[in-house]
């Protein structure tokens, strides 16, 4: 392969990777926006979202949906929104109760529920892998040597497409810049007349929704499931959020992506093997965060009294 | 004497274990301005808060149109038309002008009437519609305050409660302030302020009362306090 073909395929992969590390990032963000909590269950709802496709896909391959795209869409669609009750939910019980409480207690209950989250699949699932099966062929496109599947770009475009809804939904709509305005000054807008308790279970539902549409993709695109497949990947979309400047929307967007590129291209360094790719892409994130300590997209107040 | 807007009867709040308001009592008529005078720590703000249900009351009663609105969820308070500007203005700052209106109207579902709301106020203050796409933040405290006045007219409110909207600003700038306040006033809103420049305050106001440690100690009409030998001392400073 040319250098030129290698970079081609590792700008494709790495897109992919950052989008789903983006989807769930948003969730991790817009959550520590609005009520300042590093939300630990949110890996685990990624998680949950995946199993939860699984599921309907496999009650749709019979029927007329089938398990090619239309079933697949259809899936996500209704995984979002189950899912994305369940955050609200989770939101309802665990972390309401505490707002008042300190930051501290929120994290440990947030500890707490993701726990809950992944023994439950675990004692389900009895600890497996689940295999994501899918009708979907292995047709792709190739540029030179380079190959990309038809799933590998719809998923891609799927995942843009989410975060370019979701971009929409903060800036252009009265209950996106409520969102905004919260994570700014809860108190104020209560003055508002903004009925916050409202908005904040719409931001957990959203954020919920949009982790589990990166868990039925993740399901699609790695073809297995497990219990523990949450982990890593909230480690790496909370990371993606920091360095996006958490609370900030399209930090989260940016810092995604950022991050999936820096990680396929970490494995094409010469002379040190692929494992090392994390090593790679963390230093650089936090060479950013030396330089940018709020993030990429962070920035001072804009204060004058 | 017209209709009692806004009354509050013996009304009792507590931060912890100690009492910042001690049982206070007072009536706002509809169309008044009054004024609420006293140092700083006398329970000025946390009245106005207790009012809009951002602090809970402990004892007594708040009603607006002799409805109990005691405790009632902010947002209904806000429905029913009685608004509060914060102290400190509390703009979002990093929403444009356009956008901290908006959010003033967040109660209303009405796009037809949000536009002719923000064109009213635009034509009160004619500087944020030269903004309007301008980060709050990024402008000047007058205009913040500004802004913060007409984001809590965006809610066409019946009562607006005013804290400290005096504060940090250049005397001149002040003056615009009150004139303002007193052009809302005169379209009938009716106006509770709470103030520590009890000058301006008092030549403003219809009536007045001072509160102290959480108690009022002193009621009247403004012309007869700003007279009062006790308040020329304490507030009026000559």
């Amino acid at each position: 392969m040319s250098f030129q073909e290698i970079f081609i395929q590792q700008v494709v992969n790495g897109l992919l990777l950052g989008s789903f590390y983006g989807l769930v990032a948003l969730g991790y963000s817009m959550v520590y926006g609005i009520v300042k909590l590093l939300n630990f269950a949110h890996a685990d709802v990624y998680m949950v979202g995946g199993f939860c496709s699984l599921t309907l896909l496999t009650l749709f391959k019979d029927t007329f949906l089938g398990n090619s795209w239309t079933g697949i869409v259809v899936s996500m669609l209704i995984t979002m929104v189950i899912v994305g009750l369940l955050g609200v939910v989770i939101e309802r019980i665990a972390y309401k109760p505490l707002r008042e409480a300190p930051r501290l207690s929120l994290l440990i209950t947030a500890l707490g529920v993701s726990m809950i989250l992944y023994n439950s699949v675990m004692v389900v699932t009895g600890g497996e892998y689940r295999a994501y099966k899918t009708g979907l062929g292995f047709q792709g496109i190739s540029i030179g040597s380079v190959f990309v599947t038809h799933t590998q770009i719809i998923l891609t475009v799927a995942a843009v497409a989410l975060m370019l809804v979701l971009h929409l939904f903060i800036t252009k709509t009265m209950y996106g810049k409520a969102m905004r305005a919260i994570s700014m000054d809860l108190d104020c807008c209560r003055l508002m007349g903004v009925n916050c308790n409202k908005i904040i279970a719409l931001t957990f539902f959203v954020g919920t929704a949009l982790a589990a549409s990166a868990g039925t993709m993740a399901g699609v695109y790695y073809g297995s499931l497990h219990f523990f497949m949450g982990f890593v990947i909230g480690i790496k979309a909370f990371t993606a959020a920091v360095i996006g400047g958490i609370g900030i929307i399209p930090g989260a967007m940016l810092g995604g992506l950022l991050l999936g590129l820096l990680e396929s291209f970490g494995t094409q360094i010469p002379f040190i093997g692929s494992e090392w790719k994390d090593v790679f892409s963390f230093s650089i994130l936090i060479i950013i965060l030396i330089f940018k300590p709020t993030g990429l997209l962070g920035k001072k107040e804009s204060e004058r009294m | 004497m017209s209709e009692i807007v806004l009354s509050l009867k013996n009304l009792e709040t507590k931060y912890g274990q100690i009492y910042a308001l001690k049982g206070i009592s007072l009536d706002v008529y509809k169309g008044e301005i009054v004024t609420l005078l006293g140092s700083n720590g006398a329970g000025k703000s946390t009245t106005l808060k207790t009012i809009s249900s951002l602090v809970p009351a402990c004892g007594g009663t708040v009603e607006f149109y002799g409805k109990n609105i005691t405790n009632a969820p902010p947002h209904e308070i806000v429905e029913m038309g009685v608004i509060h500007v914060p102290e400190g203005r509390r703009i979002f700052k990093e929403l444009n002008v356009l956008e901290n209106l908006e959010m003033g109207s967040f109660t209303l579902k009405d796009d037809v009437e949000r536009r002719k709301r923000i064109e009213r106020v635009f034509e009160l203050f004619p500087v944020l519609a030269e903004r309007s796409k301008q980060a709050g933040g990024l402008l000047s405290g007058g205009e913040q305050q500004m802004l913060a006045i007409g984001r809590a007219l965006m809610t066409d409110p019946k009562v607006l409660l005013l804290d400290e909207p005096s504060m940090g600003l250049a005397p001149i700038i002040v003056q615009g302030i009150m004139d303002i306040i007193k052009t809302i006033n005169d379209g009938g809103t009716t106006i509770l302020l709470v103030e520590q420049n009890a000058k301006v305050a008092l030549k403003l106001a219809d009536r007045g009362y001072v509160l102290e440690t959480g108690e009022i100690v002193m009621e009247g009409n403004a012309d007869v306090l700003s007279k009062d030998d006790s308040i020329v001392k304490a507030y009026l400073g000559h």
